[in-house]
């Protein structure tokens, strides 16, 4: 058993950046834990441009950002395991680890940031019948194959579900010769950014069809077609008729992210059900004390420099634990989601704590235009801010100044709600 | 995160006015947008001796009408590792000013 | 004979034709029934060959059923079901241990959700008792809901089998298939019969896509394909009317929603739609029931998914869709003759049938393999095998190690540091291992049904990568040609780029 102040859990964006700040908060006695063979996460992967425009003012892809952080792990000589898998975490912060170089070890951390990520919804969860041949893979797994492994899954594609990573799938596909056919969403509305619809599916003519689903999977061995029917708005229910028949032999589904939470569930965090992910106060604190959640674990994000961003608190609030400082206790009050809401992140703040701003995050429910962010106290308006539009393809991120918190006062709970034109 | 453009042409395709930016990032890209587009190209190139590529991308944006002339080029290409980050793979693609750059290390 | 056929892990696709392979007993068919016939048979000094259509053994009924063992109070007493589903169910303890498969006896609740189905149990309990089985008796609703507080508050009373029970299927089967193996029986996989025939001396003759074998005595396990075989030499003949069942599992997370494994009152279809935790801690909803005519459709369709989920919910109110892993569906080998057709075949000697088997086959898969065994020994004078080995060991599982032991395998073999499967907690070393045992996997289900590898709630979607490398090291085959079951089921179609050692190279 080997103590260890604070063990990061994952060396993607998110436990990077966590380890950094916590780094730079004083914290020498550190050590992230990954399971690939080299740091940087999903971030690997994502060859794509489009990361670090908040945290870098430039654009770049997914290595290069991910390289930043690196560097600076290397810099600060950081230490780390690759190729080593979390198996188990207790409530008392015991963790133990299973890799080739160091057999099984167990470390008694003082202090744990849980950076784990999440996982890809795949077509057994969707229950859609049909056969259940080869070809059908979640857009994260193709993206593996292709821009890691050099191999192309398959020549036709058709794509279910219009979030970023199909549609950035979309453009991948293409780009290494595949015939992408069509993507094909549920909803009326993309959970992509509008910039990747239109620069993964316009740019390259991929017809988008909202408001339709895969009804049918074709294809005893290898996948050779999919049925696509448009839905009742409403009950997403296909609508007879409406029936279209796509030859293609692979399906991509880019259908939902899943906090990866097991290892928060053998620690006893508590889970919400809104963000799947931990219940976390503004110190990103779960309700295991010393254990911190951060990152597509504590809830899915879009933007990666908002996980950095996050990270870095968890980070340092972890530092800040492990050095005794307890913030004022005073009371906690809950965080709730109002009308338009949904998994708002912290899921509760202490009052009369720390004079400190605190970042909110949440999902809009559905598509608003012209629309106001109000984040209330009891009667009183402590925030609003105006938003031309709403989806909830785009996390919201707020902060909430310490003058603003201050007029908190005795309410019983923080309500952030959207309010409609 | 992201602002909606709007723009409005007169019958010669040409801005008459432009609304919904925040900045003037966004209202130079909306102008390229509809005069000529441009796009950041990320790809991946052959590696010698090996199955798995290289990720690659340009190092500014290309005008979208050569993208695929960018990527047809990008095929007969193999690099020879090591490679660094920021390595010109190939210099001039397509004969524009643009480079493709390494965006990543290899060994 | 041994090099002629020996299955080596190098030729995945077996290109090299056996002619005029001299056995004593051919056994058709891979699944539970033929590989405990297999098992069997090799207690004796029997020459024996297996041979399997699919690439894989356990590709048909037994790898897509509910995997209960039996009560036995289904079945019409005087039916071979009911003879066998009785004996099958005394034996599986014995045969669990000694082949190491996960086996718990979590008891059978026949639950009615209205008074006047109490009759009905009492004409099960009846049934039962005729069939010889045990321990059965109709408890109330205070006994009910204190063995099953999640159950539906509609139900009224339940017929408890305190000799019901569930297994691993696939486990049962492949561990059947690799004692066999061990005990000198060879596999053929990719070896569907064509024809099967006699000649003047009475040597049978069979014809299969991985070549031809002539033997002393057939054994006709072919499941869902057992009547076609039947029907080549008998004049006897009955008819597979296969029977789709369709299933959903439920994420290990309500693992303790059920203890014991819940039954609605049978119909004539079947048995209704269970609600029964598995050995490995997910929920099962169904099977339905419904006639089919092409006996391969083994399709989910959304009739049969929303009735699964429609019937299930009488059992269990509410169903957590959010917390579905997969779907899937089995087909049963339902006879019109509605019962096991067991024994040697009337006007075709030697040559013996196990068919119709369809539920309760998996519980009676050890007694009908014993039985037909025996019966095959006895005709052909054979010998008892001095070195039959009963007992075979499981790939151990690193996710079900402690501490200690963890560290113990770890140290003997080090692919045990390297966990694949994150879901289920699969480490390289039992895939390697899935590989490299006698009948061994050679696809991404076969991995799959042997390690779990693959199961869990991202369903291979972080594991199939290095799966399919893991396969094309010890296949020695590219990773292009690993297939999801064999056949056309590639998964990947091509490189981005060739290795390029002869371009010009640029920087």
């Amino acid at each position: 058993m080997r103590s260890v102040d604070l063990i990061i859990i994952g060396g993607g964006p998110a436990g990077l950046a966590a380890a950094i700040s916590a780094y730079e908060s004083g914290c020498r006695d550190l050590l992230i834990l990954e399971r690939e063979e080299t740091l940087g996460g999903i971030l690997k992967q994502c060859i794509h441009n489009g990361f670090g425009l908040h945290t870098f003012h430039e654009e770049l892809t997914g290595p290069e950002y991910a390289q930043r952080y690196i560097d600076k792990v290397l810099q600060y000589q950081i230490p780390y395991q690759c190729d080593t898998m979390v198996i188990e975490v207790t409530p008392d912060r015991r963790v133990t680890a299973v890799s080739r170089a160091n057999g099984l070890q167990q470390f008694q951390a003082k202090a744990v940031i849980l950076a784990m990520g999440c996982r890809e919804r795949p077509r057994g969860a969707l229950a859609i019948p049909g056969w259940r041949c080869s070809g059908i893979y979640t857009a994260g797994t193709a993206q593996r194959f292709v821009n890691l492994e050099g191999i192309l899954p398959g020549k036709r594609v058709v794509i279910l579900g219009s979030g970023d990573i199909g549609l950035i799938m979309a453009r991948r596909m293409t780009f290494v010769g595949a015939k992408v056919l069509a993507c094909v969403e549920l909803m009326p509305y993309s959970s992509g950014l509008k910039r990747n619809i239109v620069q993964c599916l316009d740019d390259y003519n991929i017809p988008l069809l909202f408001n339709h689903t895969v009804v049918d999977i074709k294809g005893r061995e290898r996948l050779e077609g999919v049925t696509v029917a448009e839905v009742d708005p409403k009950t997403h229910r296909p609508i007879a008729g409406t029936e279209r028949d796509y030859d293609c032999d692979t399906l991509l589904l880019s259908v939902g992210l899943i906090p990866e939470n097991e290892l928060s569930r053998m620690a006893g965090v508590r889970l919400s059900p809104a963000t799947k992910g931990a219940v976390v106060d503004e110190n990103l604190e779960t309700s295991v004390p010393g254990v911190f959640s951060c990152g597509n674990v504590l809830h899915v994000h879009d933007l990666v420099d908002y996980v950095s961003e996050e990270a870095g608190q968890a980070g340092k609030n972890a530092a800040a634990f492990l050095r005794g400082e307890q913030k004022e206790t005073g009371r906690t009050i809950p965080v709730v989601d109002g009308f338009g809401v949904s998994g708002a992140v912290p899921q509760k703040i202490h009052v009369g704590g720390a004079d400190e701003a605190v970042n909110v995050m949440f999902r809009p429910r559905g598509v608003y235009r012209n629309a106001k962010i109000v984040v209330s106290a009891g009667d009183r308006e402590l925030y609003s801010r105006k938003a031309r539009i709403l989806t909830p393809g785009e996390m919201v991120n707020l902060k909430l100044r310490p003058e603003q918190l201050r007029r908190i006062g005795d309410a019983a709970e923080l309500a952030v709600k959207v309010e409609a034109s | 995160m992201g602002c909606r453009i709007s723009a409005v042409l007169d019958e010669n395709g040409k801005i008459v006015s432009l609304e919904g930016y925040t900045c003037n990032v966004g209202k130079k890209y909306a102008q390229e947008e509809f005069t000529v587009p441009k796009r950041m190209v990320t790809a991946l190139v052959r590696v010698h001796g090996q199955n798995r590529p290289l990720s690659v991308k340009t190092a500014k944006p290309i005008e979208k009408s050569r993208i695929f002339d960018c990527l047809k080029q990008l095929e007969s290409c193999t690099v020879i590792l090591p490679v660094h980050a920021g390595d010109v793979v190939v210099p001039h693609v397509c004969g524009t000013d643009v480079d493709i750059v390494a965006t990543r290390e290899m060994y | 004979m041994d090099s002629a056929f020996r299955e080596t892990r190098g030729t995945f696709l077996q290109k090299r034709l056996v002619y005029n392979l001299m056995v004593d007993v051919i056994v058709i068919g891979g699944g539970a029934v033929g590989c405990a016939t297999a098992r069997n048979l090799s207690r004796f000094r029997l020459k024996t060959v297996l041979l399997e259509k699919a690439s894989d053994i356990c590709e048909g009924q037994s790898k897509a059923n509910t995997a209960i063992v039996h009560g036995g109070y289904d079945a019409k007493p005087g039916t071979q079901k009911a003879k066998y589903n009785v004996l099958g169910n005394r034996m599986f303890q014995k045969v669990c241990s000694e082949l190491d498969v996960p086996l718990k006896w979590n008891t059978s609740l026949v639950v009615t959700f209205s008074e006047d189905g109490i009759e009905k149990l009492e004409q099960l309990r009846e049934q039962g008792r005729q069939n010889g089985v045990p321990k059965l008796s109709i408890i109330g609703r205070d006994e009910l809901f204190r063995r099953e507080p999640n159950l539906s508050r509609e139900a009224c009373a339940a017929l408890l089998v305190e000799t019901g029970g569930i297994v691993c299927p696939y486990e049962f089967t492949i561990a059947n298939a690799e004692n066999a193996a061990e005990n000198g029986v060879r596999f053929c996989r990719n070896a569907e019969v064509r024809k099967v025939s006699r000649d003047e001396t009475g040597l049978w003759t069979v014809e299969s896509t991985a070549g031809t074998f002539t033997a002393r005595a057939v054994v006709n396990c072919a499941g869902l394909y057992s009547d076609r075989i039947n029907n080549m030499v008998s004049e006897e003949k009955f008819h597979i009317l296969p029977r789709r069942g369709e299933y959903y599992i439920i994420d290990k997370r309500y693992a303790d929603t059920f203890h014991a494994s819940i039954f609605q009152l049978p119909t004539k279809m079947g048995k209704g739609i269970l609600v029964t935790p598995t050995v490995d801690g997910t929920i099962l909803i169904g099977p339905t029931a419904e006639d089919i005519d092409n006996r391969d459709d083994t399709r989910t369709t959304p009739a049969g998914l929303a009735k699964s989920l429609k019937f299930g919910s009488r059992t269990w109110e509410h169903i957590p869709l959010r917390d579905v892993i997969t779907t899937f569906s089995g087909i049963r080998a339902h006879c019109d003759k509605n019962d096991f057709i067991l024994g040697e075949a009337p006007d075709a000697p030697l040559f013996f049938n196990a068919g119709g088997v369809e539920s309760p086959g998996l519980t009676s898969s050890p007694a009908i393999g014993e039985f037909l065994a025996g019966l095959v020994a006895d005709r052909l004078h054979a010998e008892p095998n001095p070195d039959f080995q009963p007992v075979r060991h499981a790939i151990p599982k690193f996710r079900e190690m402690d501490a200690a032991q963890r560290e113990k395998a770890i140290a003997s073999n080090p692919d045990y540091a390297k966990v694949v499967c994150r879901c289920e907690t699969v480490t390289e070393a039992e895939i390697r291992e899935a590989i490299r045992r006698p009948v061994g996997a050679r696809t991404i289900d076969g991995i799959k049904r042997r390690t779990r590898a693959g199961m869990g709630r991202c369903q291979a979607g972080f594991c199939t990568p290095r799966t399919v490398q893991i396969l094309s090291e010890e296949l020695h085959i590219s990773p292009l040609e690993v297939t999801k079951f064999g056949g056309n089921s590639k998964l990947l179609q091509s490189y981005l780029f060739t290795k390029g050692e002869d371009d010009h190279a640029q920087r």
